[in-house]
């Protein structure tokens, strides 16, 4: 898909500045755009990186097993079709580690999660409501700290690059609940 | 309300590290490690990043931006959301890179500390790609049959966007 997105992204430009007599501006742009993707990539790598290692600190510190724990209760009532503990325990890892950020780790204990509870699954190639579920709380990112925005934020001049990480998080534990509770709904109305 | 953001950091950084040195953790050897694993997340990325950049660049210089945007003004100006952040919106479930390129042009014409910019921020720290996560978890297993993952998902991404705008008037205005 993203095949056709970005190729149809550039010539949907070329179409639209012959129509507005901006194709000089739009060809020069793009060299200047590759120029300053280096730029951007480059000066946010500091920020993101200090970031990763203090995230690192705080995994080998043992606090994503400590949360894990804490949250096995809410986990346990939402995942209602899980009765191994290891399904239980690769979500809770999961999600403990999109907390924290680390995207390398979320993934392979998101995949080892579907694959357990795949073989729980009655009907081979549907999704189960706790799939459905599972893949839905992935989708709604509740992160600690989003360390690639608050690089590009201070990049770009903010004044204070934190300032908005209370209504991050108030906006995607909200996203979070409601798409829980939409989940649950649909998977009600589907029996 | 922005106050607790710039306080919270310091104490989650001196939280971690003293919790981190009472557990017996080699700090700054764990503190390296994460560090370059930074390193090698963003040069992974950086071929994306550098394709969507330039492609976003592009229809921004050739005003294809302004016309969407106008397109759908109507639409958005009812529920009073900023038509600025449409592109982000568009992009933010099919791509990361895609919605990092949309942000950083985002900041660079307003400022991240506008409103545009904060709303833009909120919405991207609070939504996912979400297509991109439903095509991985699921391919992993072989599922095609994915009954309401995407509905429940994409309600999530509405919530995390109008949420984001509503957030920003509320508390951090």
């Amino acid at each position: 898909m993203m095949n056709y997105i970005w190729a149809g992204l550039i010539i949907l430009s070329f179409v639209v500045s012959i129509f507005t007599g901006k194709i000089g501006e739009t060809a020069t742009e793009a060299m200047n755009s590759a120029k300053s993707a280096v730029e951007t990539s480059i000066s946010i790598l500091g920020v993101m990186c200090f970031w990763m290692g203090l995230m690192r600190v705080a995994e080998k510190a043992g606090i994503l097993e400590k949360l894990s724990t804490c949250m096995k209760p809410v986990i346990s009532k939402l995942f209602k079709g899980v009765k191994r503990d290891e399904t239980r325990q690769a979500i809770l890892m999961n999600i403990t580690a999109n907390i924290f950020g680390i995207g390398n780790a979320a993934t392979p204990f998101g995949l080892k999660a579907m694959e357990e509870m795949d073989k729980e699954n009655g009907r081979k190639g549907v999704a189960t409501n706790d799939m459905c579920l599972f893949v839905v709380l992935n989708t709604a990112s509740i992160q600690l700290i989003p360390s690639t925005l608050l690089a590009l934020r201070s990049n770009y001049g903010s004044q204070t690059p934190y300032s908005i990480l209370p209504a991050v998080w108030a906006v995607s534990v909200a996203a979070a609940v409601l798409g829980i509770c939409a989940a649950k709904l649909f998977a009600k109305n589907r029996k | 309300m922005a106050i607790i953001g710039i306080l919270c950091v310091p104490a989650m950084i001196v939280g971690i590290l003293a919790y981190a040195l009472y557990r017996k953790v080699k700090v700054y050897d764990a503190f390296m490690e994460g560090a370059r694993e930074g390193m090698v997340t963003l040069f992974k990325i950086f071929p994306a990043l550098l394709g969507l950049i330039v492609s976003v660049g592009m229809l921004r210089a050739s005003g294809a931006f302004e016309w969407i945007v106008r397109l759908l003004n109507p639409f958005t100006s009812m529920l009073g959301f900023p038509s600025e952040l449409i592109p982000l919106m568009l992009m933010r479930p099919i791509s990361g890179s895609g919605a990092m390129a949309v942000i950083t042009d985002i900041f660079q014409n307003y400022s991240p500390d506008s409103f545009v910019g904060k709303c833009a921020s909120v919405m991207m720290g609070s939504t996912e790609t979400t297509f991109y996560t439903i095509a991985i978890y699921y391919g992993s297993i072989g599922i095609t049959k994915i009954r309401h993952t995407a509905k429940a998902a994409l309600v999530a991404d509405f919530v995390g966007m109008i949420g984001a705008v509503v957030a920003v008037h509320l508390i951090l205005q």
